[in-house]
């Protein structure tokens, strides 16, 4: 199994922690599943909110102060300089979290600079930009200690670092490769999975459950339709699903990097990979999130890189690229806006785009969509 | 492949120190790297020592506590990861 990134598997969890009489900071769902991550180590080696040196190394360098990997700037923002050095504050959220932060520095930033960093582009448009565009014009750093979790609708579906390498462990997997989705699985997704599975142990499915754009698929109808794949297509023993709470960067190549290091915390050792992975729009080539590797030799996942697959008519079966000889006016893609229209419109997609029991699942649920 | 190391109006002097190898290797290196993204020799033996120092790093056991080994296998099989 490999090390957590960077060494260490953070823990920074305090649950007998006295917080009466403490300044108060209200934050966002998405900082609070920040602060979560970071307390549980899926974020390692992170230990807190960035501080300057490091934010502005991520930044420009897509590594840490301390030259390790890092590609998105994971930070907790502010409207006033209201705090200095030194301070303990509270923070909490409205679904009932409390951790503490000391803070380290307080810091400004430029969001333009950094929207161009993190999402090659400065266009509002991009969910990502949008929402640098909208954070406060002061950055907080320093350690952050978990006292109170959130209340999660999904725990029953909620694995930490430290759970998965023990169960991957009990389970005698040695190679394990993570599947990161946030779409419910078409049989295109299932072959990728499938073909990577057959090479190693076992299988991580880890949908990312949290803040996504408009049009999406719901979180209750991703996390279902995996269980139905799950159940009727997969081996129990060869294949472990788990949400991973967190929101959806849309920072393409960047972020590919940044999921396959929180899969590493979580014991994995391969990384899958595919086209156009974390983009959004047409910001990214559909090859990008695949290229961005080449520049960590040091990164300590192993990354499986998958074009996408489609039924060839001649071929008879789900094939790709590098193995289907046949002409593409006898293949039919697995595209996810054919597949969202048909399920919208409250039609099952054909057999060979969809597993008959996911389709149910999404025409069964009132309302499948952000 | 895009090498976009160290932007250095941006970065600290501090960040950065002087390694001195073989002249000889060195042009080897600036022979080799041409036509790749590598954009200079620093650049390319920073990725190469990277490369190095990582595969020797051994993969380890995560040594938890037999206490809390226990607890998070008790939660595995309640929630039916375990059997």
């Amino acid at each position: 199994m490999p090390q957590p990134h960077g060494g260490k598997l953070i823990q920074r969890i305090e649950k007998n922690r006295d917080v009466e009489g403490m300044e108060k900071l209200k934050v966002s769902k998405d900082i609070a599943k920040d602060v979560e991550n970071i307390a549980h180590g899926i974020f390692s080696p992170l230990e807190g909110f960035l501080c300057k040196d490091d934010f502005e190394n991520v930044l420009f360098n897509k590594r840490l102060s301390n030259d390790i990997p890092w590609t998105i700037p994971i930070v907790l923002d502010m409207n006033e300089k209201k705090y200095k050095e030194g301070d303990e504050i509270l923070l909490e959220s409205e679904n009932g979290l409390q951790a503490i932060l000391e803070i380290e520095e307080v810091y400004s930033y430029d969001k333009k600079e950094t929207a161009q960093e993190v999402f090659k582009t400065t266009d509002e448009s991009h969910p990502g930009v949008k929402k640098v565009y909208e954070m406060g014009d002061f950055l907080l750093g320093g350690k952050i200690t978990l006292v109170k979790q959130e209340e999660n609708p999904f725990e029953r579906y909620t694995l930490y670092p430290k759970e998965t390498r023990i169960l991957f462990k009990e389970k005698g997997w040695r190679d394990i490769v993570a599947f990161q989705t946030r779409n419910p699985p078409h049989i295109g997704h299932e072959y990728v999975q499938k073909t990577a599975l057959t090479f190693v142990d076992g299988i991580f499915i880890n949908p990312i459950i949290g803040r996504k754009k408009k049009g999406d698929f719901t979180d209750e109808v991703i996390l279902e339709s995996y269980q139905t794949l799950m159940k009727h297509y997969y081996l129990k023993d060869r294949a472990v699903l788990a949400i991973l709470r967190t929101e959806m960067r849309y920072a393409g190549p960047r972020e590919a990097i940044f999921h396959a290091i929180m899969r590493k915390n979580f014991g994995c050792t391969h990384f899958i990979v595919g086209r156009d992975h974390a983009g959004v729009g047409n910001y990214y080539g559909p090859y990008e999130a695949h290229d961005i590797f080449n520049e960590f030799p040091d990164l300590g996942i192993t990354p499986l890189f998958f074009r996408s697959f489609f039924y060839c008519k001649k071929c008879g079966g789900v094939v790709n690229e590098k193995i289907c000889p046949h002409d593409s006016k006898y293949h039919i893609n697995f595209s996810g806006t054919e597949i969202r229209k048909l399920l919208k419109e409250g039609k099952k997609p054909p057999s060979i785009m969809m597993r008959e029991e996911v389709a149910e699942i999404i025409i069964k649920s009132r309302n499948p969509f952000v | 492949m895009i090498f976009n190391y160290w932007k250095g109006d941006k970065m600290d002097e501090k960040k950065y120190t002087t390694v001195s190898i073989p002249t000889p290797l060195a042009e080897k290196i600036k022979e080799r790297i041409e036509g790749t993204g590598f954009t200079s020799i620093s650049s390319y033996v920073t990725y190469v020592l990277r490369e190095v120092i990582a595969s020797m790093e051994e993969d380890e056991e995560e040594v938890f506590s037999k206490e809390d080994e226990e607890k998070v296998k008790e939660r595995l099989r309640a929630l039916g990861y375990l059997d």
